[in-house]
């Protein structure tokens, strides 16, 4: 067996809540409890979840912004080190797309300073000359028009931010993208767009993807496998349709009857 | 060709910012009185129709032009000493500019350096910082000022040092909580994950947007400057009385306030226009080049 891109082993995250007045100093709360997940190059892992479940704690965990208070998350087999300023080389390799596009955009900064910024720090375009055309060229990518460049993010929509979004994080070509909850908020063909690129990118790249969302009809859509989370803890994994063919957790089984009838078809992501 | 289409497409030119700068009113007419009293302060001995140091008794307490009693050259009358209201005023902005723009400079920067690291490192830096500024502003700013200078001696260059050791803490206290709230937006983890460092994050990221909350600001300090410094003459602490200046004007203005208004007024309503054209440049300036703003 190949060895997995992303990997975590027991992994156990606590947030301090601060002192109050009464109990004990420096109070936690355990988020995470001993998660193990694997995520192999190239494939496209669902995290689903309830508010509150930890899916995006462990998202976070995943690309070493949160410590871990236990266990480890592995990353090609190094160890992340859970400091927000890790290693420039393995930065690279993994990236985020946001929930909320318009926050995730720096409000004063020119798309194309968002988009060619990040590839100058890691060097992989030589002067701005070679950031521009690549920014020109991922653009027509994700199927914005050139003249979004000069523009400052509130003067895009939220489908075209969202965009913007996704082709910053592919431009490095990761290895792994994480995307927490990025279709939330959006109209139903927006987010099937999205959608539509995000998978055509993944196989163009071959970037694995972990796609955290609390939409299970999305995630049956999109991931090949699915991790359920509730209270902290996986409570079921496998491929999406021995999942959701034969949930065998409680919870799971919940979740899935939650899902609104008629159920969305999948034809529409089939290519 | 691509990228040949794409630079032009990105390119965003000054021109059009200041353009559109100059099309705004506040711009305008707060920057355009700004200038006039820098061509004035620059141009003082050309400009002004007598020398500001010149006495003559004999047109002692002459009134503006137009009243009666009025002599022909003495545009906005003369003091008791004779000598000219105009060209003391004229020679006035001299001192009155520079302390603004030199003292509300190094107020800004070290309050907005100050400010930003408090604000993003948080820990011991962010608790001593919050600290000093608790503690001044405790301290009467007026007080301290006029201790500062007695403590360094009379001098253009006291009053900078006074205004700036008392207002840095302005910048300070507000690029700190500015900081702080940037610091909590998806961009600054964006760029995390990205993998830019934390200062570089600070200065590319987190800088630009604080910087119009500075720029702000720094319109506000510049009529601040103008009026403290004019305090300090008035009290006789800035520079010696041989130099004009509008605070040293008041103060002598304000003893023969019943035989010559005039020479209290104009350095008055000099002062008001000063600090009033200040704040409208910097909120037409905001107004007109942030691009958030443009909306």
């Amino acid at each position: 067996m190949a060895e997995p891109l992303v990997e975590t082993r027991g992994l156990t995250v606590d947030y301090a809540t601060g002192r109050s007045l009464r109990g004990p100093a420096n109070a936690s709360t355990r988020v995470l409890r001993g998660v193990d997940i694997r995520i192999d190059a190239g494939e496209i892992v669902g995290i689903v979840g309830e508010s509150g479940s930890g899916k995006s704690t462990l998202g976070r965990a995943l690309l070493g912004l949160v410590p871990a208070s236990e266990g480890q998350v592995l990353f090609a087999g190094h160890p992340l080190n859970a400091q927000p300023d890790g290693a420039l080389a393995l930065r690279r390799h993994m990236q985020m797309i946001f929930q909320d596009p318009m926050s995730s955009l720096n409000p004063r900064h020119t798309i194309r300073t968002i988009l060619t910024r990040p590839i100058l720090l890691h060097g992989i375009a030589a002067n701005q000359a070679a950031a521009d055309a690549a920014a020109a060229a991922v653009l027509d990518r994700v199927g914005l028009p050139l003249e979004v460049l000069a523009r400052y993010p509130h003067e895009l929509s939220g489908g075209q931010r969202q965009r913007i979004g996704i082709a910053r994080a592919v431009m490095l070509r990761p290895r792994f993208v994480l995307a927490d909850e990025i279709i939330s908020g959006q109209d139903v063909s927006t987010q099937a767009r999205v959608l539509v690129l995000l998978k055509e990118l993944c196989a163009e790249i071959g970037m694995a993807l972990a796609f955290i969302s609390h939409d299970l009809s999305v995630i049956r859509a999109l991931c090949h496998r699915v991790y359920v989370l509730n209270g902290g803890v996986v409570v079921e994994e496998g491929s999406c349709e021995a999942v959701f063919a034969a949930p065998q957790h409680a919870y799971t089984r919940a979740l899935i009857d939650a899902i609104p009838l008629p159920v969305v078809g999948t034809g529409w992501l089939a290519a | 060709m691509a990228d040949v289409t794409a630079a032009a497409a990105s390119r965003r030119t000054w021109q059009p910012m200041i353009s559109a700068a100059l099309r705004d009113p506040k711009v305008v007419v707060g920057g355009g009185f700004i200038l006039l009293l820098i061509i004035l302060a620059l141009g003082a001995d050309f400009i002004a129709p007598h020398d500001p140091l010149a006495q003559d008794l004999m047109l002692g307490s002459l009134p503006p032009a137009g009243m009666a009693g009025a002599e022909s050259g003495y545009w906005m009358g003369t003091d008791d000493l004779g000598r000219d209201v105009l060209s003391r005023f004229i020679h006035g902005t001299r001192v009155a500019l520079t302390v603004a723009f030199v003292a509300a400079t190094i107020a800004a920067l070290v309050g907005t350096v100050v400010g930003l690291l408090a604000g993003y490192f948080g820990g011991w830096i962010d608790v001593v910082v919050s600290r000093l500024i608790e503690i001044w502003m405790a301290f009467p700013a007026v007080l301290l000022s006029i201790l500062i200078v007695a403590i360094l001696g009379s001098g253009v260059h006291s009053v900078i040092i006074a205004i700036a050791i008392i207002d840095w803490t302005r910048f300070a206290r507000v690029v700190r909580a500015e900081t702080m709230a940037q610091r909590q937006a998806d961009y600054v983890t964006a760029s995390t994950v990205l993998g830019f460092s934390r200062l570089g994050i600070l200065a590319g990221e987190i800088l630009p947007n604080v910087l119009w909350v500075v720029l702000g600001l720094f319109t506000l300090e510049l009529g601040l400057a103008v009026v403290i410094e004019a305090i300090l003459s008035f009290v006789g602490l800035s520079v010696s009385s041989d130099t004009p200046t509008w605070g040293g004007m008041i103060a002598q203005g304000r003893g023969i306030i019943y035989q010559a208004w005039w020479v209290f007024a104009l350095p008055l309503a000099g002062l008001l226009a000063t600090v009033l054209a200040f704040n409208q440049l910097g909120a037409g300036l905001r107004r007109s080049l942030d691009p958030v703003m443009q909306r």
